[in-house]
């Protein structure tokens, strides 16, 4: 079994992807970079891509590491978020792709924050989705343009 | 031209910045600063409570200790060592921060931090939800079975925890467990397909650990001790951090 991006070529959907700061800068550089991009662009097609600048290493951290999603700070948390909300909004793209539980868990908020119409996702369900063994329950952080493409096991739903 | 030298008389007093400079292997470069503001002008938390990192360093090197240890900036810096990354002399601010939040008495931290850290100390699963080891262990083998009976082709897919021997121990973020338990699911089955021998712990599979935020080295070290030592008893090659 092997990925492909075939359920985009006609849908389109666009993606970007959030470095996070853990992964990339501060451990595995450019390099480990590379290889998520290797991965995003296999699953969802490298015209469905669409990058933020600066990234990579050098990218601005979201503002969910250090602790501070439980710091109680929250309006500090989102004034610090803004800068990564205005690259992920100049990109146009339909979804985020986090790496990371705090990169993911910030990006959420502040587009719910923001009303911004963007999803957040994780890296699995699209690998899932594009091997075609994406059940519906796995699709928490789907949007409407995505729940019901090629669902594994569509009769287990619960919703 | 001797004469113009300025000598600053008497003994020079020990500092905050001293302090942390004999506490970072290599010292941190924290002399080193041209003031070029690289680090301030690409700090996402620049402006926050009238800080930003040049601001920080500058304060610290003129010694003012009370004020760089009582800021509630050094929670709004994500450590994310961007400043590092751009700066030219290398200048480890996040150290810097690091160190000024142990400098706050431990009850005066932020409490939302505190509280995940003490939830890791209560139990050998170091969650920050508190979650117990037995509790992971239900629910893992719960929402395994649901998925091999309600998907048939992954019958055969596994969640070993405490499997002796296997290549990769893998670490868990707490949420999914504790609040979204089909989010857990398409990761095993990644790991299904590819084929790859890997185990949880049901000691020490919390991946977050509050206790390293919070600046508290001795819980920061128990909750990772558990977590590499149950990795180390049962065998397995590498350690998968998820987090
Ligand atoms: S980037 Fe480095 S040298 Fe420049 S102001 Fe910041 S700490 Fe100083
Ligand atoms: S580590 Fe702190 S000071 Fe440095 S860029 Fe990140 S948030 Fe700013």
């Amino acid at each position: 079994m092997k990925v492909n991006s075939e359920w985009n070529r006609e849908r389109k959907i666009k993606f970007t992807i959030q470095d996070p700061c853990q992964i990339v800068r501060k451990s595995y550089g450019d390099a480990v970079a590379e290889d998520l991009r290797f991965v995003v662009r296999s699953v969802v097609g490298a015209e469905n891509v669409i990058e933020m600048t600066p990234n990579k290493s050098n990218n601005y951290c979201c503002g969910g590491g250090g602790g501070f999603l439980q710091s109680g700070f929250t309006q500090g948390r989102h004034d610090y978020g803004r800068l990564k909300f205005e690259q992920i909004i100049a990109t146009g793209a339909d979804y985020c792709i986090a790496g990371c539980h705090n990169c993911h868990a910030q990006i959420h908020d502040l587009a719910h924050h923001h009303g911004a119409a963007y999803n957040t996702v994780h890296i699995w369900t699209l690998i899932c989705l594009s091997l075609g063994i994406l059940g519906p329950n796995e699709r928490a952080y789907l949007g409407d343009d995505l729940k019901d493409v090629d669902v594994f096991h569509p009769e287990t739903s619960l919703y | 031209m001797g004469e113009t030298s300025i000598a600053i008389k008497g003994k020079k007093r020990s500092s905050f910045k001293d302090k942390v400079k004999s506490i970072i292997p290599g010292g941190g470069n924290l002399d080193l600063c041209l003031t070029c503001g690289a680090c301030a002008s690409g700090c996402p938390a620049s402006g926050l409570e009238n800080m930003d990192p040049r601001k920080f360093l500058r304060m610290c090197a003129m010694g003012l200790d009370e004020e760089v240890t009582t800021t509630p900036w050094v929670w709004m810096c994500t450590m994310c060592q961007r400043c590092i990354y751009v700066c030219p002399m290398q200048i480890d601010i996040p150290q810097l921060v690091y160190n000024a939040r142990a400098a706050w008495p431990r009850d005066a931290r932020p409490k939302g931090i505190r509280d995940s850290c003490d939830m890791a100390m209560r139990n050998d699963s170091g969650s920050a939800m508190g979650t117990a080891p037995d509790d992971f262990v239900f629910v893992v083998e719960d929402v395994l079975a649901e998925y091999q009976e309600a998907q048939p082709e992954f019958k055969d897919m596994v969640a070993p925890i405490d499997k002796p021997g296997a290549h990769f121990f893998l670490n868990q973020n707490s949420r999914e467990p504790n609040t979204e338990p089909d989010e857990l699911v398409p990761l095993w089955k990644i790991l299904h397909l590819a084929g790859v021998d890997w185990t949880y712990g049901s000691r020490g599979w919390a991946a977050e650990n509050y206790c390293m935020f919070l600046a508290d080295d001795d819980c920061w070290k128990h909750v990772i001790k558990v977590s590499a030592e149950q990795a180390d008893q049962l065998g397995c090659k590498v350690f998968l951090n998820t987090e």
